[in-house]
């Protein structure tokens, strides 16, 4: 088996059931009653773990491609991304659901306007969400095409803002005990840093222009 | 406020309870509880319905055993709740220093349903057993210079592994006006359920004080100081925009990162409003008369 058919049908699989995995946990535990005392709390903050968590991941795979030389792990790319996506469209239906309808106060929508003008860490995390929404949107080979490969590049870039943006919001909603936090900006930190020195190579020292 | 009748304590469960506790800490709790029933006092009650003892002692914000919500509940077993002493000092003209088992006989628990809102807006309904903090101050009569009470938590990462990482300046430290502490809503609670305090609820004895957000409640008390000046407390220390030292539940002043009108009730789904002085104000709202509560929140 080659490496891109190992990826293809035992890699991606694998990382297609485990990326399931906290779905199907969260399920079985909202149906038998097992999100502990504050099930809407569990709900939010499961899901926007799970949502950075793949997040994270995501940013991992062309580092690791590099390391392994893998090139086929690519194909686990784009997978990982829209899990992400998904689990972040979780968090964020929990969210707005407590603000709107489980507020007790009716339809009231105007709450979440208030909260992403007027609190910083809700801002940032709705922004997250509108930049991982598009990217989702944008994910399939005909938006590439669409697109162009530089523009869609390009536009794609922005998983780096939407990763930092996950970061901070964590990092500003927790009380006291930033670890955790400050665990997943080291690693997405970490991800980025890999990225830097390559680029530098290629863009490089550019030959001065000499009069021809 | 409503009167109503203090749910049934099933035999089993207290005597489930014998099973682990020492046989020192066991009598304690048996004269506690003869006590309650020989002498009910006051009862402040109310009709909201009871949080689930399971809720209550598995849901718990204890930083000194970590900073999940259930961790407390896993990790608080390595505090020794006996022997234990409470040091009662500072502007007072017989301080003295109790044992938790003479606090037991010497002030015999009273049941008090009490809500308790946390500053996270969410909110439980507990009864306690306990006695009013102002009958031990009074014991150790405070002098006429006594105008704040200070409560310090015990301090010994050993039994608290929590305090090892710096979350929050250690040890856990709150105050109150001595208007405040002598209000007879104000308790020194040893128990919760009819049994002694669960080690994740603050054992063997700690502040209620139903009125204000749940930090303030301090746990696992080793001092109280009556004092001149207005003591630190720790999360106003550690974030002063976001903790006042009143930090009275006020629906009408939202935390900086999210708003106070609110709050869920565990056990249900729509969120309720929140109530000044989390529905106390008949009560305590005399004490802050002519404050401005936006600005001393």
């Amino acid at each position: 088996m080659t490496s891109t058919q190992w990826v293809r049908r035992v890699v991606k699989p694998a990382a297609f059931v485990a990326a399931l995995v906290p779905a199907v946990l969260l399920v079985r535990d909202t149906f038998t009653g097992n999100l502990g005392a504050n099930p809407v709390e569990a709900l939010t903050h499961r899901t926007g773990f799970w949502g950075l968590t793949l997040l994270t991941v995501s940013l991992a795979v062309t580092p690791l491609r590099r390391l392994t030389g893998v090139g086929a792990l690519v194909h686990l790319r784009r997978m990982l991304g829209l899990f992400a996506f998904t689990y972040a469209a979780l968090h964020f239906t929990v969210y707005a659901l407590d603000r709107s309808i489980w507020s007790g106060e009716g339809w009231a929508m105007g709450a979440i306007v208030e909260d992403v003008v007027e609190r910083p860490y809700i801002t940032v995390g709705f922004a997250v969400f509108l930049i991982l929404s598009s990217l989702a949107v944008t994910s399939t080979n005909g938006w590439v095409r669409r697109l162009g490969g530089r523009r869609w590049q390009a536009l794609h870039r922005l998983v780096y803002v939407a990763a930092l943006g996950g970061v901070l919001h964590f990092l500003w909603l927790v009380k006291a005990d930033i670890l955790r936090p400050a665990i997943f900006g080291a690693i997405v930190v970490g991800l980025l840093a890999v990225r830097l020195p390559r680029r530098k190579r290629r863009s490089g020292p550019r030959p001065e222009a000499t009069p021809g | 406020m409503l009167i109503r009748r203090p749910p049934a304590i099933r035999t089993s469960e207290i005597t489930d309870e014998g099973v682990y506790l020492d046989r020192r800490q066991f009598m304690g709790v048996g004269a506690g509880l003869a006590a309650a029933v020989a002498f009910p006092g006051w009862r402040w009650q109310d009709d909201d319905e009871l949080t689930p003892y399971d809720d209550v002692t598995t849901y718990n914000n204890f930083y000194e055993f970590g900073t999940g919500k259930g961790d407390p509940v896993r990790n608080a077993h390595t505090l020794r709740t006996r022997p234990w002493t409470v040091r009662v000092e500072g502007e007072a003209h017989k301080p003295a220093e109790f044992d938790i088992d003479d606090l037991w006989s010497r002030f015999p628990p009273q049941e008090r349903v009490y809500r308790l809102r946390c500053v996270e807006a969410w909110s439980m309904v507990i009864p306690w057993l306990g006695f009013p903090l102002r009958d031990l101050l009074a014991a150790v009569e405070p002098t006429s210079a006594a105008r704040f009470v200070e409560f310090t938590t015990l301090y010994d990462p050993e039994q608290m592994p929590g305090q090892r990482r710096r979350v929050l300046p250690w040890p856990y430290y709150e105050g109150l006006r001595l208007d405040e502490a002598m209000h007879p809503l104000t308790l020194m609670a040893v128990g919760v359920y009819g049994r002694a305090l669960p080690n994740q609820n603050g054992a063997p004895i700690r502040l209620v004080v139903p009125w204000k957000y749940g930090f303030k409640s301090i746990k696992s008390i080793v001092r109280i100081r009556l004092t001149r000046e207005q003591p630190q407390a720790t999360w106003n220390v550690s974030a002063p925009h976001e903790y006042g030292f009143y930090a009275n539940v006020n629906p009408e002043v939202d935390h900086p990162r999210w708003s106070q009108k609110r709050e869920r009730r565990l056990g249900e789904l729509f969120k309720r409003p929140t109530l000044p002085f989390n529905g106390y104000g008949d009560e305590v709202a005399s004490l802050y008369s002519g404050m401005d509560l936006r600005r001393l929140y």
